[in-house]
């Protein structure tokens, strides 16, 4: 647990302060994220967890220990710490970055090892492949990937990120927050997030700390409660007028009941195929695949006349394939551009596991609005 | 002495135990030179990291020094140290102070800022930072320095033989120019040349060595 009491920072030399008055909890095991205009004083909060920056007046406390009171090098190997730059040491191997706050802490070498390897597991980078790799040899996703799971090595309780996924491009962005989502499901880190993207904070928080300009708190709420309701016209002008759209932002494919696809085999005679798709009746097309199961393209009802085998070249493709953690907003936007409006949710293994439809989206808008969690 | 051929292989192989001694004296009057050197410039350039306000001056004051005359440092050292070797010593060393300050400043500055941040944030000690994380990335840098400033001192030693030191400068100019014999003078410069060389190579290869995520910079 972080605790935020009466924080304020002011900088000599200027009368505004940066952090004024911060007082908020952020409970063990969340992602807070930070959010507001530049110069709302979001990073300098960030920093005063770690030290990087100290408070003029006021408490951060971590599990009630007033993070003033430790030695500052201590506290901050205890903490796990992500940057925009990533920041990885350029004359380190993989290995070697990863390992870095183990060392300071003087760990034993098996156990270091053991260690990383289990991280770069964790992040889908086969350690034999990518332990001796220096991070010129990276690309930007994998450095990326490689700065979290260094910030994790020593297993901190608490992480600061500070737009740690801001310099990549949106594609691979959204699949970094993917992935760090299912990382942090697992791991359960308390953790700090920086951004200047509302987009970004509504997806990733599980609660949103608003600041605007002199680093005065806004709103601290989860994101479905200050989209539903914003504290203040500074809220609701920063959020967005699309707000009820970004609602959508908060809903994942995988909280959608997914409709089984019709699936075809490129070669399988056309009447079984016919037949299936006709006892299904609710969809007018099949999904071929191929034989592990990822989706090669759509077959229309049409296509499945006669006798003979399936054939591939039937198939349209570009059928919009999904995460189950893909956002209701992404998938909806991915489908409308579609010319078969059915989006294809996948495995991590690019299996089909199901099928959604905007019909099945909007039951799920209109329902009630579902609780945040709240621990 | 008109039908004297340029080249004596006779004067060679008589003399092979001088040639060698100059050819020693001059190495180790490099290797002296340079890393008394290194060490000045290494503890100015950490000063000047501690108390910025020393960049300036102290790089002004390089800058300048630098533009003296080789010559005229041996000559203004001369009336305090005599004709000795701690004279010729005290100008080549300022020579090397003078280039290896620049190199070892611009090394360290040439850390990207968010690597230090990292460090800092992750909980390196200024010491830690410094030997770990600052000093291994500026090396190439450093070493490019030490490169030059090699180089720099192999050239400058052939000229301490006017105050009567000189490793293959005497070769040059104690035995070839006054003497008026053109073989003393081709096999100081040639020997002093492939010396440059050779140390120059031997450098590149260390950093290459020492250094071997800089070779992959360009993926």
């Amino acid at each position: 647990m972080v605790a935020f009491d009466h924080v304020t920072k002011r900088y000599s030399g200027s009368g505004e302060p940066a952090v004024s008055e911060l007082t908020f909890t952020i409970p063990a095991g969340e992602i807070c994220v930070l959010v507001g205009p530049s110069g709302s004083g979001k990073t300098t909060t960030m920093k005063m967890v770690n030290r990087l920056i100290e408070p003029t007046s006021g408490r951060v406390t971590i599990d009630g220990t007033d993070v003033m009171s430790l030695p500052a090098v201590d506290l901050r190997r205890r903490i796990g710490y992500v940057i925009q730059q990533v920041g990885l040491f350029p004359h380190l191997t993989v290995a070697e970055n990863v390992a870095v706050v183990p060392r300071l802490l003087r760990w034993k070498e098996q156990r270091i090892r053991d260690r990383v390897d289990e991280l770069l597991d964790l992040v889908g980078l086969d350690p034999a492949t990518y332990r001796r790799r220096y991070p010129a040899e990276l690309s930007g996703g994998e450095r990326q990937r490689v700065g979290v799971v260094r910030a994790m090595a020593a297993d901190p309780a608490v992480m600061l990120m500070d737009e740690p996924f801001g310099a990549v491009d949106p594609i691979r962005r959204d699949r970094l927050q993917n992935e760090f989502l299912r990382l942090q499901a697992k791991v359960r880190k308390t953790i700090v997030f920086v951004t200047h993207d509302v987009d970004e904070a509504i997806k990733m928080a599980d609660r949103i700390a608003i600041l605007q300009k002199g680093g005065i708190l806004a709103q601290y709420d989860t994101p479905d409660a200050i989209l539903a309701q914003p504290a203040s016209e500074f809220v609701e002008r920063f959020v967005g007028a699309d707000r009820g759209l970004k609602r959508l932002s908060l809903g994942r494919v995988q909280d959608v009941p997914l409709i089984e696809p019709v699936i075809v085999h490129a070669g399988e005679p056309r009447g079984t195929a016919r037949r299936r798709l006709e006892e299904r009746g609710e969809i007018d097309y099949a999904l071929l695949v191929d034989e592990r199961r990822r989706p090669l393209g759509w077959i229309d009802r049409r296509d499945l006349a006669g006798d003979g085998p399936v054939d591939p070249a039937a198939a349209t493709p570009g059928a919009p394939t999904l995460g189950p953690e893909s956002t209701l907003r992404d998938a909806l936007s991915a489908m409308l551009s579609s010319s078969v409006q059915l989006g294809v949710v996948v495995d991590e293994r690019d299996a089909v596991i199901g099928l959604v439809s905007v019909d099945r989206i909007g039951e799920v808008l209109r329902a009630p609005v579902t609780a945040a969690p709240v621990s | 002495m008109p039908d004297e051929p340029l080249i004596r292989l006779d004067w060679i192989v008589d003399n092979l135990g001088e040639i060698g001694r100059r050819l020693g004296e001059h190495i180790v009057m490099t290797v002296i030179a340079v890393i008394i050197g290194f060490v000045i410039s290494f503890a100015l350039a950490l000063l000047v990291r501690r108390y910025h306000s020393l960049a300036a001056p102290v790089l002004a004051a390089s800058g300048v020094l630098y533009t003296v005359p080789s010559l005229a440092l041996f000559a203004l050292v001369l009336p305090f140290t005599g004709l000795s070797l701690l004279s010729a010593e005290i100008a080549l060393v300022s020579y090397t102070v003078l280039i290896l300050v620049r190199n070892v400043l611009t090394g360290l500055d040439s850390v990207p800022p968010d690597v230090s941040e990292a460090a800092v944030g992750m909980g390196f000690t200024a010491s830690q930072r410094l030997w770990r994380i600052e000093l291994p990335i500026a090396l190439p840098v450093i070493v490019a320095g030490l490169r030059i400033a090699t180089v720099t001192t192999i050239g400058l030693v052939t000229v301490t033989s006017l105050i009567g030191q000189g490793g293959l400068g005497y070769l040059i100019v104690t035995i070839g120019i006054n003497q008026f014999f053109s073989t003393a003078i081709y096999v100081g410069a040639i020997l002093s040349v492939a010396l440059a060389i050779g140390a120059d190579v031997a450098l590149l290869r260390i950093q290459k060595a020492l250094t071997p995520w800089a070779r992959s910079r360009a993926g």
